[in-house]
């Protein structure tokens, strides 16, 4: 049993678990499953600005604050407590690709030749921890809802506009990747 | 007389989090808590079945992988049986109460905005709820990326009038 958990679970598996998040917390509390509207939240707490975005009484939401902290420890738990010790398997053509850009540790979930304190130091690093943050933010809520809102919660509820905005949350993730990224990680 | 801020707000209380499902029960703040349990266990899928792994989103976009297509496709269909039922079935909340839900609105900003994060999705491997998984497992420099995260919210709120909406 303790080995079925410590192993990296199956799509299956999260896919459905993530899936009866919606549920739970419509029955726990009318809430719905929208993440991306706590970094409205957390500006709207600490930074309102006189900006009528962020004046509203951000408290009434604390619940989604509530469970993003609970996300924070569920990955401290997991990453203690429930971690595989076999090293993360990767696609042998995506090894080979990021090796030709020096990204050679495959070790963590994050990789820290990419993502590191040292990092916001170089080109690269500012690109995308400031900038690839700052897309996050700025997207999602210009799109009014990221991968949970739309494409989970939306989708669930068989929304058309959610449907656009997965498909162009896919269309940009695909040029990223694909086009953008490789000189980007060749600064 | 509509001011234009009301008429550009397209994320009114229909459409975002904010204001809306105000709850005319009373529960003490400790009550969220039970948010919290919910997204204990949220992140520990999050960390175990790898979808916060940086990899792992960049073999979705480069078709090198079926997980995150199986993952996301998975949720989809147990959330959208479940939305059937509580619709069909007339659910309450465990307080009694009625569960709503509201229609979105077509706007731009769902070709725009979804294509900006789309980008910024592929570059951190992260959409914002990882982003503090990722933090949990000890990934700590990711408190920059949502520092950023935060303040590209920020600024969309500042300049949301002049945006195409």
């Amino acid at each position: 049993m303790i080995e079925a958990i410590t192993q990296p679970w199956p799509w299956y598996v999260a896919g459905t678990i993530i899936g009866l998040i919606v549920p739970t917390l419509l029955i726990l509390g009318n809430k719905h499953f929208w993440i991306s509207a706590n970094l409205r939240h957390m500006c709207a707490a600490c930074f309102p600005s006189n900006i009528p975005f962020f004046n509203y009484d951000w408290k009434k939401e604390s619940w989604n604050l509530f469970f993003i902290g609970g996300i924070l420890v569920g990955g401290i738990i997991s990453t203690q407590y429930l971690s595989s010790p076999d090293p993360v398997v990767i696609h042998p053509d995506l090894a080979k690709d990021l090796t030709q850009f020096g990204i050679t540790d495959f070790s963590g979930l994050v990789p820290v030749q990419l993502f590191s304190f040292d990092q916001l130091f170089t080109l690269r690093g500012l690109i995308m921890m400031v900038g690839g943050g700052f897309l996050v933010g700025f997207g999602t809520r210009y799109a009014g809802g990221c991968t949970s809102g739309h494409a989970i919660m939306g989708l669930s509820d068989l929304q058309w506009p959610s449907l656009v905005a997965t498909i162009c949350f896919m269309i940009g993730g695909f040029l990223m990747t694909n086009l953008i990224l490789p000189y980007i990680l060749a600064l | 007389m509509k001011t234009k801020q009301e008429e550009t707000d397209f994320e009114v209380r229909s459409l975002d989090t904010m204001c809306i499902n105000e709850s005319e029960l009373v529960h003490p703040w400790w009550f969220n808590f039970k948010y919290a349990a919910v997204g204990v266990i949220f992140g520990i899928v999050f960390i175990k079945a790898e979808i916060i792994s940086w990899f792992r989103i960049q073999e979705m976009f480069k078709l090198q992988s079926f997980h995150m297509y199986g993952v996301i496709g998975t949720a989809v269909v147990v959330g959208a049986i479940s939305v059937f039922l509580i619709k069909k079935l007339k659910v309450k909340t465990v307080h009694g109460e009625e569960i709503t839900f509201t229609n979105k609105k077509f706007n731009q900003g769902q070709i725009y905005g979804g294509l900006l994060f789309g980008l910024g999705w592929a570059i951190t491997g992260a959409c914002p709820g990882p982003l503090f998984a990722q933090l949990g497992s000890g990934s700590l420099a990711i408190i920059v990326v949502i520092g950023s995260a935060m303040l590209g919210t920020w600024v969309y709120g500042k300049f949301r009038d002049k945006l195409p909406h």
